[in-house]
């Protein structure tokens, strides 16, 4: 076993995908913890099911897979924040879509897997499920400078966004742009979930986003420790999702990863029961 | 025989020998069946689960199907039991985890998230350990409507029959709870022991449907109609009606699309719910564009 293991860590796929992961990981905890803040997370739930339809549709057209994805995802998180007052969709509306978008994800799905008969029949459940340890060198640069792309926007609008969750009005008022915010930070989650897809598949990217900053709202109140403790529990439990599925080579990483993050999640029940309320979200 | 079958496969615009047709086949026959009980039972849960704004607990039981179905194939007990196991054993969970949060609240749906994504990642292990499940994942998650068999539908049937007479017995209390929670329960409404209830029966009700349309799209039967007939009409009963009536609607078309189309029957189930949807949208926008012309006509006529 330890033999199998040591052959994994010198591994350029292993390095690739803890290089990708690392990055990834950091922009979703990012991400993540505004969207829990904002209650927006079943807005994250529908933007992973458009990067499937995304992702199916580039396939069946013909083009690079992540085309599609950031494309569909970007797109979506736009028409969410467009359709909603203030960047606030209604849940039912939400889920009426992405219902039918996922319909037709089914439809392209059909569409590639009868097209090119039998050459890509995974591709459906690679998608749906990540291949991290797959990246080659060139898709891990792209992962990399995307996510750390879209980290720095985080960390550059953390501040007014963090007023605008907070006290939509008050922010309007003081001049902060909140319409355009709301916009700004559904885009970023649209290209956060495209990003996420390729590493643990655009199933498993809510528990990404959702996990790692569950656990940090429940241990602080403190906003921007809060932020960087998301950032960091989604960054420790991708490296110890990576190393478990290493070590045990039958165990996929997109569930060790999940495992981890939803293990943590679950401990802070244990430790801290309840800490005061949290920053209270703007009732949506 | 096999001639004249092979002459008349397409779609004739002949709607009784096009369902002649499709019943000479028994498994057609029991996808109409099967399809018309799971559009009554999702059609009635997802109406209260529409209004109760749960959309987002009611698609994470729906997801859960899927390591259901997994783990089911895995240890080799019958699917039936995967479904309804996981499902039902969600829903507790989430009535649960909902218990120390406030409801709707960020810590809530951040929960929620959470158990969706780890039993979703549970159902890919169970899938990766069962390695001859080549094919299965896309019909597990997206449906397929080719081999239910009568005891399916028996069995289907007999938790439909259930399931709606728990609902029709807690349905006047829970419609008072989901308008006005605090005013149900300052009247003695066992709020939280009712959203249980609820929960189980939504559970147990998209394990039902995940059967014929897959773990992803039993969403779709659920939340599609329910929001039709709430835009259409505001009176409760009529619109309980309606959503049942479109449920069943949009079902029995996707199958005789699916039989006639090369293409998924969830595709079509909500391609014809979505389009449902959109055209009550345009229609109640037409009915205020109209209303309020009308009012400046009016207004004209006064001036």
């Amino acid at each position: 076993m330890t033999v199998l293991a040591a052959s994994a860590w010198s591994q350029p796929f292993f390095h690739h995908a803890l290089l990708a992961g690392t990055f990834i990981a950091l922009a979703a905890g990012l991400v993540g913890y505004f969207l829990v803040l904002r209650a927006q997370v079943f807005t994250g739930d529908a933007l992973s099911h458009v990067a499937f339809t995304g992702a199916m549709a580039a396939l069946a057209g013909g083009y690079d897979l992540r085309v599609g994805l950031f494309v569909g995802c970007v797109g979506a998180g736009l028409l969410l924040a467009g359709i909603g007052r203030a960047g606030r969709a209604d849940d039912v509306v939400i889920g009426s879509a992405f219902a039918w978008i996922l319909g037709l994800g089914s439809f392209f799905l059909t569409l590639y897997t009868t097209s090119r008969s039998g050459a890509m029949g995974g591709a459906g459940t690679s998608v749906l499920f990540g291949t991290i340890f797959g990246l080659d060198g060139g898709q891990t640069l792209v992962a990399v400078l995307v996510a750390a792309a879209i980290s720095a926007v985080m960390v550059l609008i953390a501040r007014p966004l963090l007023f605008a969750t907070v006290d939509e009005a008050v922010a309007a008022a003081r001049g902060v742009p909140v319409r355009l915010l709301g916009f700004g930070f559904l885009a970023l989650v649209g290209a956060c979930a495209g990003e996420a897809t390729q590493a643990v598949g655009s199933l498993l990217l809510l528990g990404l986003l959702a996990a790692p900053a569950g656990a940090a709202l429940r241990l602080t109140v403190r906003p921007f420790v809060g932020l960087a403790l998301s950032a960091g529990l989604a960054v420790g439990e991708m490296w110890a999702g990576l190393a478990a599925s290493a070590l045990i080579p039958s165990l996929p990483p997109s569930f060790a990863i999940m495992a981890a993050a939803t293990a943590a999640y679950g401990a802070t029940f244990l430790f801290r029961p309840t800490v005061g309320s949290a920053p209270r979200p703007v009732a949506a | 025989m096999p001639l004249a079958d092979a002459s008349s496969t397409g779609w004739s615009w002949n709607l009784v020998a096009d369902f002649q047709q499709m019943w000479s086949y028994p498994f057609m026959v029991n996808a109409f069946r099967a399809g018309a009980v799971v559009a009554v039972v999702a059609g009635a849960v997802g109406w209260f689960m529409v209004l109760r704004r749960q959309t987002f607990a009611g698609h994470t039981l729906s997801v859960v199907a899927f390591p259901g179905a997994a783990f089911a194939t895995l240890v080799g007990i019958s699917l039936s039991l995967g479904y309804f196991g996981f499902c039902v054993a969600a829903a507790l969970a989430l009535a649960a985890l909902r218990r120390d949060g406030q409801a709707g609240g960020a810590g809530e749906s951040a929960a929620t998230g959470v158990v969706q994504a780890f039993l979703l990642a549970c159902g890919y292990l169970f899938m990766a350990l069962y390695k001859g499940l080549l094919e299965g994942p896309q019909a597990l998650l997206f449906g397929s409507f080719l081999g239910i068999t009568t005891g399916q539908v028996a069995v289907l049937a007999v938790v439909g029959v259930v399931v709606l007479a728990v609902l029709a017995v807690i349905g006047r209390p829970l419609l008072f709870a989901s308008v006005d929670p605090q005013v149900a329960a300052g009247r003695g409404v066992p709020v939280r022991l009712l959203s249980t209830l609820f929960l189980v029966l939504l559970g147990a009700a998209t394990a039902e449907a995940a059967q014929i349309t897959g773990a992803l799209l039993v969403f779709a039967l659920m939340v599609l109609p329910a929001a039709t007939a709430q835009v259409l009409t505001a009176r409760p009963g009529l619109s309980l009606l309606l959503t049942v009536l479109i449920g069943f609607a949009v079902t029995w078309l996707g199958l005789v699309a699916a039989f006639y189309w090369p293409y998924p029957l969830g595709f079509f189930v909500t391609t014809f719910a979505f389009a449902g949807f959109l055209a009550a949208h345009a229609a109640r926008a037409l009915q205020g564009v109209r209303a309020r012309s009308g009012g400046t006509l009016l207004q004209a006529g006064a001036a």
